[in-house]
């Protein structure tokens, strides 16, 4: 067989395209994510998340235990953001119960939430930078989050899992010692968040690695149901604190940042990373308010251990550090809860998967998925 | 050879010689090659070990915890602990990999990474082969490494491998011509593909002044992009994509365990060097300065007759260890004499000098990967061929026409 031109031969060769299994244990899926890519050359065609791998039945567990007995079980889904995971269960059994919580809780429950925002923000910048293969900000991003996660173990007796926010008010209340390292860390946080945009943010390789790769638009970030951080980098202004305010949000004067373009397109993965940084600032004004403002009096609305609802139904959604977590608790009556479903941000964020990561090129699925920043634990539950 | 010493002891220059053994004159090259090439792979596997605990430090203080310090004082004893570590795990070959590609791959790439150190200056006279074309020797046996690796990318059958052998692949091609571009620009200015001579063409000129960065701006040019061509070269970040962790689990050493994997890794840190002790040849005047070296004795020109003679006698081009005989006379009579002293002096002065820009040069290539994240592939061969090869383009050409207008 002969050919004329190098073309020709080139065309008479057979090509397929390579499938290739990256996870569930590859370094950067973010714990066991397995993803199924479609790939020619280093272009990838298709992506097929397959999740499942950490099921641990949840909602099920959830329906045979009373409820303040569900408070441990979501702290383990978002690990990362275990002093946020608990709000909105809690705030859901407090509406069917009507339970008042005093106002001293919610100052409490609203400093430490943003704080454990930000302490997953790091975490998240962090990750991202060794996803894209800078090793050193995630050991910078460390030492801040270091500072917080002793706050957290100094007021709730953990490092990882809290069951600091309890249905009727907060496990303990704050000391003038804790106060004092919460300012002394927000001092230290708005002193290197400037370095940090210095050694990432601004770096000349991160923005060619993000602007412009994984355009979410602002249509199909809504149709996909993202929230967070993730829908805000599409430019959609959508914050559950300032669009549907609980625990006295409404108080506080704190700005929702979006992604603008400022690089490259809106809604590319930098505008989602720089939203989480700028959210991290915004979370310290926050923080700083609520402190000031911290109101006297108790921290706890005794409701008892065991405690039966009157039937009715309730979701409540709040801002996670990735997204809207929502519980609808549906109760019949009795101390247990008839049915227990989570809308988990993660889960929901990483539908768009596969819309994102077509015609890109293999490093650039890397960057995408650690742009979403999801947590496994949240999304198998 | 033999005549050789005896003309040499005629000369008169001979009661500083006592007259070696009368042996078979191939003997002497024979055991210099063997003892030599011995001593450097010994060397090289040291150096290894005290550039990994060395990055492993410095890593450590640039990410603001302690790095190793455990094993023994202060760490030290950390990379031989490693080493013990790989040489105990099980070697593990893929059910689906090549037998010989998957055996012959560490091999070739640590071939790779050695032989360039036969003709690698380590100062004046301390040199294994002073080979004519010695730079052309290094730029080619680089390349077997690639072999080497291309060879990991498809032996073990994986396709996380396979990823990151075409991914070398690619790199290659961006990498090697705007370098050789880099390296033309120095071999027009010296005149020559001899690393001696290019390094002695470095010494005129008052102190430091005399390196090529200082002698042409094409040269200044070039050095900046033959470290960003070497650091793509030897697969550092920004460049190391063909090992990208977090994207391609380990690129083509994914498969390879135990001491097949240690050789990847050494071969890692002898390549790093070689770049690190070329840009320092070329571009930063090897041994010459900053440290003035102590001016050798008028009768130091005996000791250079007897050199060329047996550089002469050796034939052609391609001359002898010449630098284990200096060793081995310089034990044998000269030890104690002042000559003898000056040399040693003259030379060790000459290898701090190496070391010194060496070493400096390697710290920025650790300080350049704790600091900035992976280039994509794209980008890759886009800054290689669309930048780095017209400006070398422009550099070669730049040099070429200051040879001829002001020679």
């Amino acid at each position: 067989m002969t050919h004329e031109t190098t073309r020709e031969y080139a065309d008479s060769l057979r090509t397929e395209e390579l499938l290739i299994n990256m996870g569930p244990q590859h370094p950067s899926t973010h714990g066991v994510l397995r993803l199924i890519v479609q790939t020619d050359g280093e272009m990838v065609r298709r992506t097929w998340p397959q999740i499942g791998f950490l099921h641990r039945c949840f909602e099920k567990i959830a329906e045979s235990l009373d409820y303040a007995k569900v408070i441990p079980y979501t702290d383990r889904m978002d690990y990362l953001g275990s002093m946020n995971n608990p709000l909105p269960f809690c705030l859901a059994v407090e509406k069917l119960g009507g339970f008042a919580v005093p106002d001293r809780a919610s100052y409490l429950r609203v400093i430490m939430a943003e704080l454990n925002r930000i302490a997953s923000h790091l975490l998240a910048f962090g990750t991202y930078a060794l996803d894209l293969g800078a090793f050193t900000p995630f050991l910078y991003g460390f030492r801040e989050r270091e500072m917080i996660l002793s706050i957290f173990e100094k007021i709730s007796g953990g490092r990882l899992l809290y069951h600091y926010p309890r249905i009727g008010g907060v496990a303990r209340d704050m000391t003038p010692e804790i106060a004092a390292d919460i300012r002394a860390f927000l001092v230290q946080m708005r002193k290197v968040w400037p370095e940090y945009n210095t050694l990432l943010s601004k770096n000349q390789i991160f923005v060619k690695r993000t602007a412009n790769v994984g355009v979410i638009p602002r249509e199909q970030a809504i149709a996909y149901g993202l929230t967070g951080p993730c829908l805000r980098g599409s430019g959609v202004a959508f914050d559950l604190r300032k669009a549907h305010p609980y625990c006295g949000y409404e108080h506080f004067s704190f700005d929702v940042p979006v992604g603008e373009g400022a690089m490259g397109t809106t809604g590319d993965c930098w505008d989602r990373y720089w939203v989480r940084m700028v959210e991290m600032m915004e979370s310290c004004k926050i923080v700083e308010q609520a402190l000031d403002g911290l109101p006297e009096g108790p921290f706890f609305e005794k409701v008892g251990r065991s405690f039966d609802l009157p039937e009715g139904e309730a979701y409540v959604p709040c801002e996670n550090p990735r997204g809207e977590l929502g519980f609808y608790v549906v109760a019949d009556g009795s101390s247990k809860a008839l049915r227990v479903k989570s809308r988990a941000p993660s889960f929901c964020n990483l539908c768009i998967t596969d819309a994102v990561c077509r015609d890109v090129l293999l490093a650039d699925v890397v960057a995408i998925i650690g742009s979403i920043d999801i947590v496994l634990g949240e999304v198998d539950r | 050879m033999n005549d050789v010493i005896q003309t040499f002891h005629e000369s008169g220059a001979g009661a500083l010689f006592p007259p070696l053994l009368h042996v078979p004159s191939w003997l002497p090259f024979v055991l210099a090659y063997l003892v030599g090439g011995g001593i450097i792979v010994a060397f090289m596997a040291i150096m290894a070990l005290v550039w990994t605990y060395g990055e492993r430090r410095i890593a450590g203080f640039i990410q603001v915890r302690l790095g190793p310090n455990r094993v023994g004082p202060l760490g030290i004893l950390q990379p031989l602990a490693d080493a013990i570590k790989l040489l105990a795990k099980e070697d593990i070959m893929p059910s689906a990999a090549n037998w010989s590609l998957f055996t012959a791959a560490p091999i070739l790439v640590f071939l790779g990474a050695m032989l360039p150190f036969a003709v690698l200056p380590f100062s004046e006279r301390i040199v294994l082969t002073n080979m004519q074309l010695g730079l052309y020797f290094v730029l080619a046996f680089q390349a077997i490494e690639v072999i080497g690796i291309l060879m990991a990318g498809w032996g073990p059958g994986s396709k996380w491998s396979l990823y990151g052998g075409m991914r070398l692949a690619a790199q290659m091609l961006s990498y090697e011509i705007p370098m050789g571009l880099c390296v033309l620009v120095v071999i027009f200015l010296a005149g020559s593909l001899n690393l001696g001579e290019i390094v002695a063409w470095q010494s005129q000129g008052p102190w430091i002044l005399g390196w090529a960065i200082f002698r042409s701006p094409a040269a200044f040019v070039a050095f900046f992009m033959f470290y960003i061509a070497g650091l793509a070269g030897t697969k550092r970040a920004p460049f190391d994509l063909p090992e990208a962790e977090s994207e391609l689990v380990a690129g083509y050493h994914t498969e390879y365990s135990g001491l097949r994997f240690a050789f990847f890794f050494m071969s890692e840190y002898a390549a790093m060097y070689v770049v690190c002790a070329l840009a320092a040849i070329l571009f930063l005047g090897g041994w010459h300065g900053p440290i003035p070296r102590p001016a050798l004795p008028e009768n130091a020109a005996f000791f250079n007759a007897w050199l060329d003679a047996i550089h002469a006698q050796a034939g052609g081009g391609l001359s002898v260890a010449a630098s284990l005989e200096v060793f081995a006379a310089t034990l044998a009579g000269t030890a104690f004499s002042r000559l003898g002293l000056t040399i040693a002096a003259y030379e060790i002065v000459g290898v701090i000098n190496m070391f010194l820009k060496a070493f400096g040069l390697y710290f920025v290539m650790i300080w350049v990967r704790w600091t900035l994240p992976r280039i994509r592939i794209d980008q890759v061969m886009y800054l290689c061929l669309k930048v780095l090869l017209p400006i070398g383009l422009v550099c070669a050409t730049w040099a070429a026409i200051q040879v001829v207008v002001f020679p």
